[in-house]
């Protein structure tokens, strides 16, 4: 098998299961565990209010998890958020692709710094303007 | 994909936008309230990654109407401006931004 794949699920809790969230994040972790999965993060982002409303609820209690895994548990974690209806909604995100990419994007910007301490004529004056103009524009 | 948008805003591509963008904003005589900012600001800050999550972020690239503020008003580069969009777009599925308001 390749590198694991990484993914955030977001989900809204039902504003009136409050005392369940934690029961539930708990019930969701394990499920992943038990798929082979990791949860490397279980974070609650607490109540919110909906930007619109969903099964006309208002407000819901956002939890963030971040997991580890082949994507074979998530397939199981979407099937049981999508059957419980103390979930409002999930959204789930693959973020290692994108994050590998950053990381790279940043060791080339680090890398490039590197090579020329004090930057070259050209670049180096031109970026400078171009900040300037930007701050003179945005305010 | 290779993003070397470091180098962008400085190349010509952005000068030429400029240009065609000015003249028919004086034409149309509306173009008081414009807040041109010319520089893509994720590549002023050496963004990689813009995540769905930050509502405060996203809201200034959402008007009063809700929608997604082109290229052209903000002057994102296209690289930044893909990675907003969908963000944005992550973001109202969640309910953590509207599709519309009115």
């Amino acid at each position: 098998m390749q590198t694991k794949r990484q993914y955030e699920v977001v989900f809204i809790v039902d504003p009136t299961a409050d005392e369940e969230v934690a029961k539930l994040t708990e019930g969701f972790s394990q499920i992943i565990t038990d798929q082979g999965g990791v949860v490397t993060k279980a974070e609650t982002m607490g109540k919110r209010q909906l930007a619109y409303e969903i099964n006309h609820h208002k407000d819901g209690t956002f939890v963030l998890l971040e997991i580890e895994g082949s994507g074979r548990e998530i397939a199981e974690l979407e099937r049981r958020m999508r059957v419980n209806d103390r979930i409002l909604r999930y959204l789930t995100v693959r973020v290692d692709e994108d994050r590998r990419r950053a990381d790279k994007l940043k060791d080339r910007r680090a890398r490039k710094a590197a090579k020329r301490p004090a930057p070259a004529h050209g670049s180096g004056s031109r970026r400078g303007g171009s900040m300037e103009f930007a701050e003179a524009a945005g305010e | 994909m290779s993003t070397n948008y470091e180098d962008r805003p400085r190349g010509g591509g952005y000068d030429s936008d400029d240009d065609g963008d000015r003249r028919p904003m004086g034409g149309r005589g509306g173009g008081r309230r414009m807040h041109r900012r010319r520089v893509c600001r994720f590549c002023i800050d050496k963004v990689d990654l813009i995540d769905f999550k930050d509502v405060r972020l996203l809201q200034n690239y959402l008007p009063e109407r809700g929608k997604i503020l082109p290229r052209r008003i903000s002057g994102n580069c296209a690289t930044h401006q893909r990675m907003l969009a969908e963000a944005i777009k992550r973001a109202r599925n969640i309910a953590l931004l509207p599709y519309t308001t009115d």
